[in-house]
């Protein structure tokens, strides 16, 4: 029992730890290695070869099957000079070269870049060589110059790391109280001690809420103890690398508690009223496999298409913890009403699970559904 | 005192219960004998009112469960067929834990512990977790907790289900100790020698309606059999035997019998 409440709050700081560095390590060994990079007629172009050597570029040898090196992930990035280019430099018209490469294989992106960076720094200066040849000052080539304004704090740039707070915090709400939830219904209904309970004068609504209540405790601890120990891991984060400002203040703590407790109470209802409905322990764990996945996808649906934040959508339960999660952690102020609606929204919802699932306790049926 | 009036209940097609009548009187030992899937449970959990019957009258003194649930649930002591025990309680835990659910005072529920534990002879136990606990020990936990607030009226079903010679005796012995402190106590059981040897009063069930009701005498006098046991095949067999269109025994049908007792 003690595990479950406990490894949630253990293994996801740590996963979330271990995956920064990961991300971290391999952007900077990827940023350092030489490039090496196969050319198919290099001797076409040789001042455009000796410029990419300059640049540290390892040059390598012309490939049989260029197309399909980068298809079977040999190499990222192939570079071929085509045949028309010594006759249209002459000319000094665009000389064709191109880059073979397969962008949707996320590791090759950076050796793109690096070589299209290369042959954009080569055009631009024999560019402006040219110009300057027929006694044109270059600077007339570049009509706009753009500068990057950045305008993201620290902190707002650590919701890009932190979208996985909501994330994990909803994954733990509902985890968090699956044992409990399982143990008190269908667990109680196994074990037999189901009927022998119901004996006594106590009516079955104030025996179910109390199941629900126990769930929702633990629920709520297993929160707070993730919570905390992000707080410990969160210094050990290689956050200077991405520029980020990564802390949780206890303020900060509270009101991300605040706003994920009601969820904790709709995880109670909603996993005791579906443990009700098992015949044992076994059933009831093969449809919190299910249930698992119903936290993780408005989470999934705000990494995929990160949206403006709107009123109406602090009526959705779940949805409207996840965007003020992200508002909390990005240090902007929300609205009050807001922080209402999520809260009631998601607290009536789950009022109406637990009062189903209270219900169903009065139903003969549920105790012989074990047996 | 419980009286039962013609109770009824049906589960989809199957009618579990089928006009069952009988009654159990204060300081007597009521047995309901029957093969397995009689009716005894779906009977007896209608009258704890775990169930609420299709049909029929139930009247625990004077209290219908179907109205008065909670008032019946304290005037009942009940062992079901279901003994789970929570394992990791202590033996006490588990008794206390009911004493309290029945709202009775910390001193009350600890004084009637110690009163039980010595009835029970579960001294040797009764501070240990029940995990690991004997079909015995259970039993003992199980009908201990179920008497911890002192009910006038002990339903127990299949209570010595599991149970080696020296528990089942230990069991008797309690049960006739109930019966002489004068609670009216209802058993039901599908071992014959269990009616020979504790019942006042015997009623046979079988297919959900009652076979036979009487004392031992009775029963043995009226099916002219020389044991309880020839009378109770007799009785069942008899039954099935029409049913199933051989017509083996001659002098007595199952019906003649129900009408002999009910018309006594």
């Amino acid at each position: 029992m003690f595990n479950s409440l406990l490894l949630g709050p253990i293994l996801f700081p740590l996963l979330f730890v271990g995956l920064m560095w990961f991300l971290e390590s391999t952007e900077r060994e990827r940023a350092e290695k030489t490039l090496e990079l196969p050319v198919v007629g290099a001797h076409y172009a040789p001042s455009l070869i000796r410029f990419l050597e300059q640049q540290g570029a390892l040059i390598q040898p012309e490939p049989e099957d260029p197309e399909q090196m980068v298809r079977n992930q040999e190499v990222p990035v192939v570079l071929r000079i085509l045949p028309e280019y010594p006759e249209q430099w002459e000319q000094g018209l665009p000389a064709p070269v191109e880059v073979l490469s397969d962008p949707s294989r996320q590791e090759s992106n950076a050796s793109i870049r690096r070589v299209k960076g290369l042959l954009f720094g080569y055009g631009q200066q024999i560019g402006s060589l040219r110009l300057q040849l027929r006694g044109i000052a270059p600077q007339l080539a570049s009509p706009i110059m753009i500068k990057d304004v950045d305008l993201s704090t620290p902190k707002s740039r650590a919701i890009l790391a932190m979208i996985f707070l909501p994330y994990v915090l909803m994954i733990t709400a509902f985890t968090g109280a699956t044992h409990l939830a399982m143990d008190t219904t269908a667990g109680e209904k196994e074990r037999k001690s189901l009927e022998p309970l119901l004996i006594n004068p106590v009516p079955r609504w104030q025996i179910m809420s109390g199941k629900m209540i126990t769930t929702m405790v633990f629920a709520m601890a297993s929160l707070a103890l993730t919570l905390i120990a992000f707080r410990i891991v969160l210094p050990f984060l290689p956050v200077g690398a991405f520029g980020m400002d990564l802390t949780l203040g206890l303020n900060t703590l509270l009101m991300i508690l605040l706003v994920i407790s009601p969820v904790a109470i709709l995880a109670a209802a909603l996993l005791t009223l579906l443990a009700s409905f098992a015949k044992s322990y076994r059933e009831a764990q093969s449809y919190m496999g299910l249930v698992i996945l119903i936290p993780m996808i408005p989470s999934l649906i705000f990494m995929a298409n990160p949206i403006k934040a709107e009123a109406w959508m602090m009526m959705i339960p779940l949805f409207s913890q996840n965007i003020l999660i992200g508002e909390i952690i990005r240090g902007e102020s929300v609205m009050l009403s807001w922080y209402a609606m999520s809260i009631a929204s998601t607290l009536i919802i789950g009022l109406v699970l637990a009062m189903m699932a209270a219900t169903l306790y009065n139903r003969p049926k549920l105790i012989f559904s074990g047996s | 005192m419980i009286v039962v009036k013609d109770l009824r209940k049906s589960f989809g097609d199957v009618k579990a219960v089928n006009g069952v009548s009988f009654e159990a009187r204060d300081g007597q030992i009521t047995g309901l004998l029957g093969p397995n899937g009689a009716g005894k449970t779906t009977t007896l959990r209608m009258l704890y009112s775990l169930l609420p019957p299709d049909d029929g009258e139930i009247r625990i003194d004077g209290l219908d469960p179907t109205r008065d649930a909670m008032e019946i649930k304290r005037t009942l002591g009940v062992v079901p067929d279901s003994r789970g025990l929570y394992s990791r309680l202590t033996a006490r835990e588990n008794i206390s834990y009911y004493g309290q659910l029945h709202g009775m005072s910390k001193q009350a529920i600890r004084a009637r512990i110690e009163n039980l534990t010595e009835t029970l002879d579960m001294d040797d136990f009764i501070d240990r977790r029940t995990e690991g606990f004997s079909q015995g020990q259970r039993v003992k936990v199980a009908i201990a907790r179920a008497m911890v607030h002192e009910p006038q009226t002990v339903l127990m079903d299949e209570p010595s289900n599991g149970l080696d010679v020296m528990s089942t005796r230990a069991l008797r012995d309690y049960v006739r100790g109930l019966k002489h402190e004068g609670h009216s106590v209802v058993l039901s059981t599908h071992i014959m020698q269990e009616v020979a040897a504790l019942c006042d009063r015997i009623i046979i069930i079988a297919k959900g309606e009652v076979a036979a009701d009487g004392t031992a005498e009775d029963l043995l006098q009226r099916s002219g059999c020389d044991s309880l046991e020839d009378a109770f095949v007799k009785l069942i067999g008899t039954e099935e035997g029409l049913l199933a269109g051989h017509c083996s025994i001659p002098c007595y049908s199952a019906r003649s019998f129900s009408h002999c007792s009910s018309s006594a």
